[in-house]
């Protein structure tokens, strides 16, 4: 421990977010550059608990303190090597992950927690800056050869594992690039997708075969898939979206956020889409159905895009600004918080029911929509009930559903594969990640059901292992 | 094993008995024989009664006895009667035999040892029935009692003197001995020889002193006359009878312990083979084996002195063996002696611990004194020529006039009385004489070469970094090693701390592949002996051995001490190949190789070991004299034997073949890094240990800058004398003092590992559950082999986490995790009983994550339950809950009182732990609650332990050790020290505080009865406990805890402990409350005397279960602290040392202490749940009390379902074992303790002080005092601070005027208005605690020796002291004046160690003080009167500095002190130096610590000095 009173005596910092006026005329992530300097006093805030409950709050069981430790010292070299070792990923959590972490910073029960984010994201990009990331291809081959179907997080963690391991692994994504939600999903301003395509080809030296537009039960045969490989990792995510099936659903206008997301991160990639083809909330007032990390997502997207006005619905009450009694550390803290989307504009409205869609010439205008509240029923339960006289009616010329996600499509690979699914619509697996059928696994949203991207990556890394013991009896996989 | 001592059972075992003691002796200087010296010795023996004990039966005293010079008058005239003509003195030899009552059995005993006196060629001339009478005596004793007959042996003409005569009859001895034990006798046991010489004789038996004359009518007979005796009372810790240990033995009589006994009997055996001998020639094997192991360690010593003696050297010369002075450093010791102890050295190793001991061979006697002083041992040289010494002054009547001297026995120090000459020979006479008989600096100068001197070797290994991590992870290293273990040693060089104890399972129960070292937990010293202060009296250390081989112990010639010496026993790279390469006549280096092949598992292990063995022993035989153990060069095949396997399993296994001191066993092992390891690797025969792995380790930190600001060779240096510091202060917790004691003592117990292998590898190592064994071994090397060696590397492999010292997601399992701990907050701040559950069930959850031994256990519930509204409710049951000892200032005033109103709310008792307490706590606050804590603890500090903190208790607590230190002392750095803590503990604001690790005051368990007692005296209304941690022996300490009439005894497991800690103690020390408190109750109930005191147990008990667990066990109150700190919102930082706690909790920074959140309702909260958790359990098992189910051990189950691979073959039924008693021994408490308070003086003292305590009158007293009045003053002190608060009286208001030999702790905690006036002496532990009081002392007018030259009062004197003034007119002993906080004293001498740990007050003496004055001084001032202008030499420098008067005011003060002095004491001196101020003024020198100057400065209250940058010493 560098500094035992580090966190007495420093303030905590982040980097300072590109102005609003500036960033939103562009793609470019959203964050200035933070001083070296001021990196390290951050991470000298980091107390070096004996108990890290960071470590517990951070799916990967990062090892925050010893990392945060070596970057006060400037032992970035170090640091690089412990971060690697229980996250393949770090450049893309530094960026997206929400950071349980810090809701469970020891230092978070009476002070602001340290900046555990920041710290993970400059040592990844110190690392690569300093070309200490290079490919690292596995000494001894196996001769087994893996299928990853799916490249998001968990397929592309998983694959990178067992590629580790010595097994020959081949990746399948139904779209035309690799990277799942990492590509399509996330917003160019939130994760430039250099950041994935710098990874991915390290992967493809260490050997990594990636084929694109390979959708598995489609267009790949699962009978081939399943001759030509020892074992198979199904990592294709929760893709069906929750569904707002009211009246008016069916007019114009009204969109899931994957469908919406998706066109803009490829016209950032700079592929050519017809404006016909395209979705755009240029000059629209957009209704956003859903306060979460996609709502948030679709409503930075919105903005960008040249929107008039931009509102977005949730259906639970707002959150404190503090943590409520009933929810405390390490709990991840239920708090209000603002997104550099919601920096950018737009209002957002809480404890809100959408009722009814109406329109003209098949086209979405407006939306009626109440208010309500949460009760007990008597039973200790929490339930909805709608407030009598609070109605509203809203102008909106774009509706985005950003609900949320109900499982994988069964359609296609799982159907034709034979898994099980859970009663929760997800791929059943057993504690070894193996699905019903022998020799094949899944993880990541497509097993655990929508979640976080650091979720996905543990998937990926657990599904690995098991996969490795499964073919050479034993592994040495963490 | 001696009649009368139950079998090893269940936890019980024999081995960890303990005695100490009263010893004494008289002598007639010019040797004139008479019967008055039987009867004073007799008298001396019965005013030492208090130092004995007695157990459950009144009239069973734990043994006494007296040795005199054979009484040939006596004999002639008895064996005369029997028709045996006795030769003349010095040509016949008597035995006096103990054997069975069985006649048969008696005589077939009879037979063998006649027949040994033929075959030795002398002659039997009869047998003489010893008379004796029973009728006073125990039945227990009775139940055992031998017979008593005395043999005489007439010489044979060949036998030339009586010198001859005795190695003869020591032969013959020894050959009946070995004949009873061969035969089969029944009860054969019963035969023992007290003695067989033709000098003295021996009577003594299972008696207290004043049976002694009743039970052997020879002693009364006026015909009995000797010029000699001596006595000696026991304490034993058990209540078994056991006639053949009471002292004295053939030579010695002792008083203390010998911590070093196992290693030295090893030794000796290891020796034996050796043996040669002019005397005894061929026949010098039937001396063996030369010790009997199933005596004491007293037994065992006088049988090592016998043979030493017989074998051709003088007794003194023996003693100087067994028992060396500190020489190793010693600035002022002669060259010669020096060369003495040196050469010594090679031959044997010191018996280390506590000793007084007395020693006579008929016709000079002596005593010696280990050499740290630890026990007393005070003489009067008389008029008539007598010399008296004793434990104790004032044991005979004697006539002030009749004293020539009053002297007191120094630390290493020899004192003898030669008959023949007539004299007394001192130490330097004695010790000249012996030293200069031969030129031993002369021999060791041609024989003896240090290391360094070696040339230097041609080549050292290359290190390898390629492969440091490959090798890293084949030694199981983790990334904590590096990080929290390495680092700080190689910066530092000393060794890191922690915090919070530990939560971590067992090594037997992880399934991390602990290395073997791990499975073994370090002893310590607790009651029955005193741990040391390594560090503040670092001069009676030595970490200095020799290498190369022994020669015959018996006939030491110059090459005896052909060895290469080196000082610390960690080798670095060169100095091992230095040994490996060298070329000198009689040493042959020889390198084995520690491994085997990985994929043959246990059997090729154990092969490799064999191999191992068979190889070493070839070696030896073809000359090789020093063994390297490597395990160099591993690869993908072969993995490292585990270095202590292979290095206990060798000693061993040289140990039985005889071979083993023939060569030095050197480690060159990758394995070694932490302390511990190092510890056990020489504790088990290593004479030195090369770590090379931990070397290239910090090379590769240094490389990778994990390790910065600082290069390779200093960290190597860094690294390695915090290992040797580390050593030696697990050495020190055990009372070792030297290394070459601690080798091979194996003071070590092993936790898990099976019996058939410890006995194999590890033999005598005590292991009580079994566990696992070579198969499972194998299989953990291997699975740090496969890491190293992976069939399919990963890329960025890494090393493991570890997670042992800090909670890892993939690390070690903790018991507190982020999951337990955020239910046990929460559950107690929403009082949510649901939530509360789902926390005990996780810590109850032991199938998937075992951590304890609890968790192996089943509760077994008969078939149906009992209404839970039945069972005794929650309120009555939290009465029994205590609060862990934490004192305020390591943790903040908020947490502190928040769990003493917490507890108090509750009825049960929170603990001040070591800081003292605010007395505005005393009084109950405005809305009823009381911050005052019910158990106030008496520590080794003493801080703020005054008259009115101890009246203010409901419970006083000796603390004797803490689970996450146990032998170790407290430190509170000086940042935690602020001004509330200052005034509350009454030291000085900004200076840190240290307690040592052994109350100065408790050395042996009769001084444990002593502090009882003051204690007791100081507030007859409290009860006493005493807390000790569990160890294997435990058990027999807390019966010797309880025969020394402690109300409550608590066993702490070694887990607990929210202080800072050095690791390896947190770690290492200790072993878990179950087995502690499961052997407790076995032993108290073995002993009938569990009915007699509480058990309370604490160590991490965290749920209902573990209470239940615990009673089931034998525990009727549980102790909660590291639980109760979480509810007040601790998370576990376990950086309670740096003041950083971010939660309030463990800080003084007053920034931080507004972050604490507890509230005493969640504390409440907390134990309502815990109690109702335990009564819903006690429903479901059939119990309505908890009285009902202590100890019942037949409720509970080995768990049936454990499948864990090494769990599985634990075998706990040692811990459930019931011992077979009588149906009357009742299993728990229902009696309290006889005090004995009645009968102290102090309650006449009360009645005639009644005007005072009532009305503020004065009252003057005049009295005798005698030494069996102990802790006069006390009682009265008491009374004095409960009416009147502590203020107390007036000055002056109480007078009491006495007149004799005051006994032990004199005035103890006497407070403001009382002053006592002593004309005579006084014994130890005068002042102790001194709160305000004056005390007086001079000698008796009539005396015409001089004051100044003479001890007055003993060791020890104002320990603790917080207030007050004592003016003596005499020399004081050893430690005067340790941890002084307040008290002002004025003395004409002291001896070693004085003002030693002083924080506060004033000491002046005027006249010599001893070595080591001022040590850990850290306030207060000292003034000295140098008149010889050599004090410096004696005096610690470390933290003191020596100046000048600071003014004028300051020189008055003193000046008008000796004054006053003069006037109240008479002193001569005093008034000389008082007059001749001008002359004597610039004598004085001021010792002024460092940093009392510092903050004096820095408050204005002195001025800033011009400072001499000069360093003395």
């Amino acid at each position: 421990m560098g500094n035992p009173k580090g966190f007495l005596e420093i303030a905590r910092v982040t980097p300072e977010r590109r102005p609003v006026e500036e960033r939103i005329h562009d793609w470019k992530e959203v964050y200035t550059d933070f001083p070296e300097e001021k990196l390290t006093a951050q991470a000298s805030r980091c107390m070096d608990c004996g108990i890290p409950f960071c470590n517990q709050g951070c799916p990967l069981g990062n090892i925050i303190p010893d990392w945060n430790d070596l970057v006060y010292r400037g032992n970035w070299n170090e640091a690089i090597k412990r971060l690697h070792a229980t996250n393949n990923f770090p450049e893309f959590t530094g960026r997206v992950c929400p950071a349980p972490c810090e809701g469970s910073c020891v230092l978070g029960i009476n002070a602001d927690p340290v900046t555990i984010k920041q710290v993970e994201v400059s040592i990844i990009e110190r690392a690569f800056q300093e070309g200490w990331v290079h490919a690292a291809p596995p000494e001894v081959r196996t001769g087994k050869k893996v299928a990853v179907v799916g490249s998001g997080p968990a397929g592309l963690a998983a694959a990178a594992q067992l590629n580790h391991a010595g097994h020959y692994v081949t990746v399948f994504e139904r779209a035309d690039r690799i990277g799942g939600l990492l590509r399509y999903g996330i917003p160019e301003f939130k994760m430039e997708k250099n950041v994935l395509d710098r990874r991915l080809n390290l992967m493809a030296v260490e050997g990594v075969t990636f084929r694109t537009s390979a959708n598995v039960g489609v267009n790949v045969s699962v009978d081939e898939l399943k001759k030509e490989f020892d074992s198979i990792v199904l990592a294709g995510g929760s893709t069906a979206p929750r569904d707002l099936p009211i009246e008016g659903r069916d007019l114009k206008g009204i969109y899931f956020a994957m469908e919406y997301l998706p066109l803009q991160n490829k016209r950032c990639e700079g592929d050519t889409i017809p404006d016909d083809q395209f979705i755009s909330a240029r000059d629209k007032r957009v209704v956003i159905i859903g306060g979460g990390d996609t709502g948030a997502d679709c409503l930075g997207t919105a903005h960008r895009q040249g929107a008039l006005s931009v509102t977005q619905f949730e259906l639970l009450s707002r959150p404190p600004d503090n943590r409520a009694l009933e929810n405390p550390w390490p709990n991840w803290p239920n708090i209000f918080r603002t997104s550099s989307a919601h920096e950018e504009g737009g209002a957002r409205e809480y404890s809100i029911l959408t009722k009814k869609f109406s329109g003209a010439q098949g086209h979405v205008k407006e939306l009626l929509a109440v208010h309500v509240e949460f009760v007990d029923d008597g039973s200790g339960r929490k339930v909805m009930r709608e407030v009598p006289g609070t109605e509203v009616t809203m102008k909106a010329d774009l509706v985005l559903l950003a609900m949320g996600f109900l499982g994988p499509e069964r359609k296609g690979m799982l159907d034709q594969l034979g898994v099980a699914i859970n009663e929760r619509g997800n791929v059943t697996t057993n504690g070894e990640k193996m699905t019903t059928v022998p020799g094949i696994f899944a993880a990541g949203d497509m097993a655990r059901g929508q979640s976080l991207v650091v979720w996905a990556i543990r998937e990926g890394r657990q599904a690995a292992r098991f996969v490795d013991k499964y073919l050479m009896g034993t592994t040495d996989l963490p | 094993m001696y009649p009368g001592i139950p079998e090893r059972q269940g936890l019980y075992d024999p081995q960890f008995e303990h005695d100490s003691c009263g010893v004494g002796f008289i002598v007639d200087m010019f040797g004139r024989k008479s019967h008055a010296i039987v009867r004073k010795s007799v008298q001396v023996l019965i005013n030492l009664q208090h130092r004995g004990a007695k157990g459950c039966e009144v009239n069973t005293g734990d043994g006494a006895g007296i040795l005199l010079q054979v009484p040939h008058k006596f004999l002639l005239e008895e064996a005369k009667k029997l028709g045996i003509t006795l030769p003349e003195p010095g040509r016949y030899g008597v035995g006096m035999v103990c054997l069975p009552r069985d006649a048969s059995a008696r005589r077939r005993c009879e037979e063998l040892l006649e027949a040994a006196v033929v075959r030795t060629g002398q002659t039997v001339l009869g047998w003489r029935d010893v008379p004796t009478n029973n009728s006073e005596i125990g039945n227990s004793a009775k139940a055992v009692e031998p017979v008593f007959r005395q043999i005489f042996i007439g010489a044979a003409a060949s036998v030339k003197d009586r010198v001859e005569l005795e190695r003869k009859l020591y032969l013959l001895r020894k050959r009946g001995e070995n004949a009873v034990a061969a035969s089969d006798i029944p009860d054969k046991n019963y035969f023992y020889l007290p003695s067989l010489s033709a000098n003295t004789i021996v009577y003594k038996g299972m008696l207290s002193a004043d049976q002694m004359d009743t039970y052997f009518p020879d002693l009364v007979d006026a015909r009995m006359e000797t010029a000699l005796a001596v006595v000696h009372q026991r304490f034993s810790t058990n209540t078994f009878p056991s006639w053949p240990l009471a002292h004295p033995f053939r030579y010695i009589s002792h008083n203390g312990e010998i911590n070093t006994l196992r290693g030295n009997i090893n030794w000796m055996k290891a020796r034996e083979r050796q043996f040669q001998s002019a005397f005894y020639g061929e026949e010098v094997k039937d001396l063996l084996p030369i010790l009997n192991e199933s005596g004491s360690d007293s037994a065992i010593i006088d049988n090592a002195i016998e043979m030493l003696v017989m074998c051709g050297r003088s007794l003194p010369h023996a003693m100087m063996m067994a028992i060396p002075e500190a020489w190793d450093g010693h600035k002022t010791m002669s060259d010669e002696k020096k060369a003495f102890y040196e050469f010594h050295s090679c031959l044997m190793e010191p018996w280390d611990g506590p000793a007084s001991m007395v020693f006579t061979d008929g016709h000079s006697i002596g005593a010696v004194l280990d050499r740290n002083g630890l026990r007393p041992s005070r003489y009067y040289v008389l008029k008539d020529n007598t010399v008296v010494m004793a434990s104790e002054v004032g044991v005979l009547d004697v006539d002030p006039k009749e004293i020539v001297l009053k002297g007191r026995l120094q630390p290493g120090k020899m004192f003898l009385i030669d008959t023949n000459e007539g004299r007394i020979i001192d130490d330097a006479e004695i010790k000249e004489k012996i030293t200069s008989a031969n030129p031993y600096r002369q021999w060791l100068s041609e024989n003896m070469i240090g290391i360094s001197d070696l040339p230097a070797a041609p080549e050292l290994p290359p290190p390898d970094h390629a492969t440091v991590l490959t090798r890293q992870q084949l030694f199981g290293y983790t990334h904590e090693d590096l990080r929290i273990i390495m680092a700080p040693m190689a910066k530092n060089g000393e060794e890191a701390i922690g915090s919070m104890g530990t939560d971590t399972p067992l090594a037997v129960l992880s399934d991390r592949a602990p290395i073997l070292f791990n499975y073994f937990k370090q002893l310590f010293a607790q009651v029955t002996n005193p741990p040391l202060d390594a560090i503040r009296e670092e001069l009676v250390t030595s970490m200095g051995t020799a290498l190369g081989p022994e020669l015959n112990l018996l006939e030491p010639v110059p090459a005896s001490c052909r060895m290469i010496k080196i000082k610390s026993p960690v080798l670095d790279n060169d100095d091992l190949a230095k040994l490996r390469h060298m070329k000198r006549p009689g040493f042959k280096t020889v390198t084995l190789r520690m491994r085997f092949n990985v994929a043959e598992g246990g059997s090729g292990l154990q092969r490799a070991l064999d191999e191992l063995c068979a190889t070493a022993s070839n070696a030896i035989t073809d000359g090789a004299t020093i063994l390297i153990l490597s395990d160099r060069g591993m690869d993908k095949h072969h993995a490292p034997i585990p270095s202590l396997l292979a290095t206990s399993g060798l000693h061993h296994h040289l140990v039985r073949e005889g071979t083993r001191t023939k060569a030095t066993l050197i480690l060159e092992t990758g394995e070694a890094r932490e302390v511990h390891h190092f510890c056990l690797l020489i504790g088990y025969g290593a004479s030195a240990v090369n770590p090379y792995l931990a070397f290239e380790t910090l090379d590769d930190m240094i490389r990778g800058h994990l390790l910065t600001g600082i290069d390779h060779v200093t960290a190597v240096k860094y690294y390695n004398k915090s290992v040797s510091k580390g050593v030696l202060k697990v050495m020190s917790k055990m009372g070792i003092s030297t290394l070459e004691s601690y080798r091979g003592a194996q003071i070590f117990e092993a936790i898990g590992l099976n019996q058939n292998f410890v006995d194999t590898y590890f033999t005598n190592t005590p292991s009580r559950i079994g566990g696992i064994g070579i198969d499972e071994i194998a299989a953990e090397v291997a699975a740090r082999h496969h890491r190293a060696f992976p069939d399919r590397p990963v890329p960025g492999a890494e090393l493991d986490w570890g997670g042992q010292y800090q909670w890892r997601a993939e690390g070690e399992y903790h018991m507190y995790n982020p999951e337990t701990v955020h239910k046990l907050q929460y559950s107690t701040r929403m009082n949510n009983y649901r939530i509360f559950k789902e926390y005990s069930a996780l810590m109850d959850s032991t199938s998937q994550k075992m951590c304890t031994l609890r968790g192996l256990l089943d509760l077994k519930f008969p078939g149906e339950a009992i209404p839970i509204d039945e069972v005794e409710p929650v309120e009555t049951i939290m009465k029994r809950f205590a609060t862990g000892a934490m004192s305020y200032g390591s943790i903040s005033k908020e947490a502190h009182e928040t769990l003493a109103i917490a507890m108090n709310r509750i009825g049960g008792r929170s603990n001040t732990g070591e800081g003292g307490e605010d007395p505005a706590r005393f009084t109950p606050d405005a809305n009823g609650d009381s911050r005052s804590s019910a158990i106030k603890q008496v520590a080794s500090g003493r801080f703020g332990v005054t008259s009115q903190y101890l009246v203010s208790a409901n419970e006083l607590q000796i603390k004797m050790a803490q689970g996450a230190k146990p032998g170790e002392g407290g430190q509170l750095p000086g940042y935690k020290v602020d001004a509330t803590i200052a005034r509350v503990r009454h030291s000085t604001p900004g200076v840190g505080l240290i307690s040592p690790p052994p109350h100065h005051d408790i050395y042996s368990i009769e001084d444990l009865s002593q502090l009882i007692y003051d204690l007791k005296n100081s507030n007859p209304r409290a009860r006493i406990a005493v807390k000790l941690v569990a160890e294997v022996g435990v058990g027999t300490v807390a019966a010797g805890v309880a025969k020394a009439h402690a109300d409550v005894v608590l066993i702490s497991g070694d887990s607990g402990g929210t202080g800072a800690s050095p690791l390896t103690s947190l770690k290492h020390a200790g072993i878990p409350w179950e087995l502690g408190l499961a052997e407790t109750h076995q032993v108290l109930v073995l002993n009938d005397l569990r009915s007699r005191i509480i058990v309370q147990t604490d160590g991490q008990l965290k749920t209902g279960r573990d209470v239940v667990i615990a009673a089931l066990l034998g525990g009727e109150e549980f102790g909660f602290a590291t639980s109760a700190l979480v509810v007040s919102g601790c998370i576990m930082m376990r950086v309670c040392h740096l003041n950083t706690c971010p939660v309030g909790v463990a800080t003084q920074d007053p920034i931080l202490r507004e972050k604490f959140t507890g509230k005493p309702e969640y504390v409440v909260n907390y134990f309502g749940m815990i109690a109702q958790e335990v009564r819903e359990l006690m429903a479901k098992l059939g119990f309505r009390t908890i009285d009902e189910m202590v100890g019942r051990l037949d409720r509970l189950d080995t768990r049936k379902a454990v499948e864990h691979w090494k769990a599985k073959r634990l075998d706990l039924t040692k811990m459930l074992h019931a011992p077979n008693v009588p149906d009357h021994v009742v299993k728990h408490h229902v009696q309290a303790q006889d005090h004995g308070l009645h009968l102290a003086l102090d309650n006449k003292l009360i009645e005639l002080s009644k005007d005072a305590l009532e009305h503020k009158r004065k009252v003057e007293i005049h009295l005798p005092i005698r030494n069996v009045n102990r802790t006069v003053g006390t009682m009265l002190g008491s009374e004095v601070t409960r009416r009147h608060g502590g203020d107390g009286l007036p000055e002056d208001t109480i007078r009491i005027s006495f007149k004799g030999s005051a006994g032990q702790s004199f005035g103890a905690f006497l407070p403001n208005g009382i002053t006592m006036t002593l004309e005579g002496d006084a014994n130890d532990y005068f002042g102790k605690g001194l709160s305000g009081g004056k005390l007086i002392v001079y000698k008796p007018e009539s005396a015409e020796y001089a004051a100044e030259d003479n001890i007055i009062i003993g060791n020890v004197a104002l320990y603790g002291a917080t207030a007050g003034e004592a003016f003596i007119s005499g020399v004081a002993g050893e430690r005067f004046a340790v941890r002084n906080s307040g008290a002002t004293a004025v003395v004409e001498g002291v001896g070693d160690h004085g003002c030693e740990y002083m924080t506060r007050g004033r000491v002046i003496v005027l006249g010599r003080t001893g070595r080591n004055f001022a040590a850990g001084m850290s306030g207060g001032i000292a003034y000295v009167l140098d008149e010889a202008g050599d004090f410096i030499e004696r005096c610690n420098l470390d933290m003191i500095e020596i100046e000048p008067f600071e003014d004028a005011r300051e020189e008055h003060l003193i000046h008008g002190l000796i004054e006053v002095h003069g006037r109240l004491t008479g002193s001569k001196r005093a008034r000389a130096i008082a007059e001749d101020w001008s002359r004597y003024r610039d004598m004085v020198l001021k010792i002024m610590p460092h940093e009392y100057r510092r903050v004096l400065e820095a408050s204005g209250a002195i001025s800033p000095r011009m400072k001499s940058k000069k360093k003395y010493g």
